[in-house]
């Protein structure tokens, strides 16, 4: 991968989004690459519509601003599509991952996405209510998001989420996070 | 050798701070410094450092505190941002007056009215005349080379001067990016020991510190001022070199980037110097001799350097993330000061534009706009107007 890869994460206060595009790019840093992760800052409040960042590169990075083409745009509360337009900007090969129960080629439709760009969709609220016990998507949209782009590696992606959680929560949470990665990155759908 | 992290600059500042081990750490939180000082004080509490740590009750006092630890012969540190360092105001004049190399970094922010959290260069322009050193970063790992070279600047004891190190709040302080850490041994061995001056804790030798100076010396007094900030210079460059040979990453007065064979430049500092660098790359690629400074020893300003550095340009825009309202842009009379000294009389057309206050984006189409501009000026196209914002929403 000799290009830039772009991020969006589109998300809502409280689903762990921001931490989501943080240990992707601890995840993205091995192998000598250099990687970005910034959320957009504003008035934080669980609930509103949010946005993240990542780039990750073979060169070192110096740009210092939002990302405005993405190549990669992860979609991790699907009701932020009803209030805005999460393909703004994307590039005419971009990637989409959006987290719904519903089938690819609807979201395809609902995004309005061009015949070169690709849609993969997972259940990862679901996901994450089996196997963590909360509405936490942030896991299983990272081994989603992993899969779809083939970023890193599935054993080396759950190393990191061990790593960044293992700081603040219990085994118990810990299994349940790894599971739902595990989860994410197998149940995802393209189409 | 190092570490290769992924940190915010706010955690790669505050680990610079805990491998410099200061004795004193006097501090009041702020958006968006709050997160060096929670970690710094996390590190006092976990035993990492041996600082004693004086939670104060307002800017001015932190910095009062800070004042009479360095004083008394400790090696001190505090943080601020925006507001914060508005209040510590008085008190910045009397750390330098009085020659105490208190280090600090300034995430730099916005200053009310409106009230703004986001990043710009307001609070460091604004503390311009105030006696300290400022090194400027475009990024996390620059923050925190920057502040390790600090206390090497600061507590020279050619100079003995306060030092402040600024980066972007929020852009850098709160984004996560690669850097490199040096080892705690390398950090401490390269910073070494504190060797106080005049301490007042030697109390075998009494000794006053800001006295009562009336119509008799106070003159001589600051221009005894003005002489050390003439010493700075070469101090920075020293340390530069010996940090170089110890990280590998090297540093001067400031840094010029596809300069030497270009028509056109920016003068920016910070991380919106990093972005305009990719589109510097970007208009090469078009066969348009772009290039870039980007500014790093603020004060004293290395007039004559800088000077040398951009006489050979035809155009160059000077980029300031403040504004002097009624006046250009800080960072505008600087390089108009520069070049009107410059050996020879030769010199570029200039322009000053005002971006990002209040942490407005400054996008790679904002970089672009401006060098399109400047490539009409240097074939002789007018100057609209000397002045004037970008990225406005009209």
């Amino acid at each position: 991968m000799s290009e830039m890869i772009e991020i969006r994460w589109h998300g809502r206060g409280g689903q762990g989004t921001v931490t989501a595009a943080k240990v992707l790019a601890d995840a993205c840093l091995s192998g000598g690459r250099y990687v970005q992760a910034f959320p957009e800052y504003g008035p934080e409040r669980a609930g509103a519509p949010l946005r993240a960042y990542n780039r990750i590169s073979d060169r070192e990075l110096r740009l210092y601003c939002p990302v405005t083409n993405p190549k990669v745009v992860s979609v991790v509360d699907a009701s932020i599509m009803d209030a805005m337009n999460v393909a703004e900007g994307a590039v005419d090969d971009a990637i989409f991952v959006v987290n719904t129960a519903k089938e690819p080629a609807e979201i395809r439709k609902t995004l309005g996405a061009k015949a070169t760009q690709k849609i993969f969709t997972v259940d990862a609220t679901s996901i994450a209510i089996n196997e963590i016990g909360r509405p936490l998507p942030n896991s299983p949209m990272l081994g989603a998001v992993v899969r779809a782009t083939g970023l890193v590696e599935l054993p080396h992606l759950s190393e990191e989420v061990r790593k960044s959680f293992g700081k603040k929560f219990s085994e118990k949470i810990i299994n349940g996070n790894l599971k739902a990665v595990e989860r994410g990155y197998k149940e995802v759908r393209e189409g | 050798m190092g570490k290769i992290v992924a940190v915010t600059g706010n955690e790669a500042v505050a680990n610079a701070l805990r491998q410099a081990d200061p004795d004193v750490c006097s501090l009041y939180p702020i958006t968006p410094q709050t997160d060096i000082v929670q970690r710094f004080s996390s590190f006092v509490a976990n035993g990492l450092v041996k600082t004693e740590l004086i939670n104060a009750e307002s800017e001015h006092s932190a910095m009062s505190a800070a004042i009479g630890a360095a004083a008394a012969g400790g090696r001190v540190i505090t943080a601020t941002s925006s507001q914060g360092m508005a209040l510590m105001w008085e008190m910045l004049h009397i750390a330098s007056g009085m020659n105490l190399p208190i280090i600090m970094p300034l995430v730099n922010r916005a200053l009310s009215a409106p009230l703004n959290i986001h990043g710009d260069h307001s609070d460091g322009m604004g503390a311009r005349d105030t006696g300290w050193v400022q090194l400027w970063s475009e990024s996390a790992q620059e923050a925190y080379d920057n502040t390790i070279m600090a206390f090497r600047v600061g507590e020279h004891m050619d100079i003995r001067l306060p030092v402040m190190v600024c980066m972007d709040g929020f852009i850098v302080s709160h984004s996560i990016a690669r850097m490199e850490y040096l080892e705690d041994g390398e950090v401490k061995k390269f910073i070494g020991p504190y060797v106080p001056k005049n301490p007042l804790l030697d109390i075998e030798h009494p000794k006053s510190f800001g006295p009562l100076i009336l119509t008799d010396l106070y003159h001589e007094y600051k221009r005894l001022q003005h002489e050390i900030m003439g010493r700075v210079k070469n101090v920075v460059l020293q340390v530069s070199d010996e940090f170089a040979r110890l990280s590998g990453r090297k540093y001067g007065l400031f840094e010029s980037y596809r300069l030497e064979d270009a028509e056109i430049a920016l003068v920016i500092l910070n991380s919106a110097a990093g972005t305009s660098k990719d589109v510097v790359d970007e208009l090469r690629g078009k066969g348009i001799k772009a290039g870039l400074l980007k500014p790093r020893l603020f004060r004293p300003f290395p007039y004559e350097e800088v000077g040398q550095a951009l006489k050979h340009l035809k155009a160059v825009c000077v980029m300031d993330r403040a504004d002097s309202f009624g006046g250009y842009g800080p960072m505008f009379m600087e390089i108009s000061s520069a070049m009107y000294q410059a050996d020879g009389g030769q010199r570029p057309r200039l322009i000053n534009k005002i971006y990002g206050l209040g942490g407005r984006d400054f996008m790679p189409h904002d970089a672009r706009g401006v060098l399109l501009e400047l490539v009409e000026i240097a074939k002789g196209a007018p100057v609209r107007t000397v002045k004037e914002y970008i990225g406005v929403r009209e």
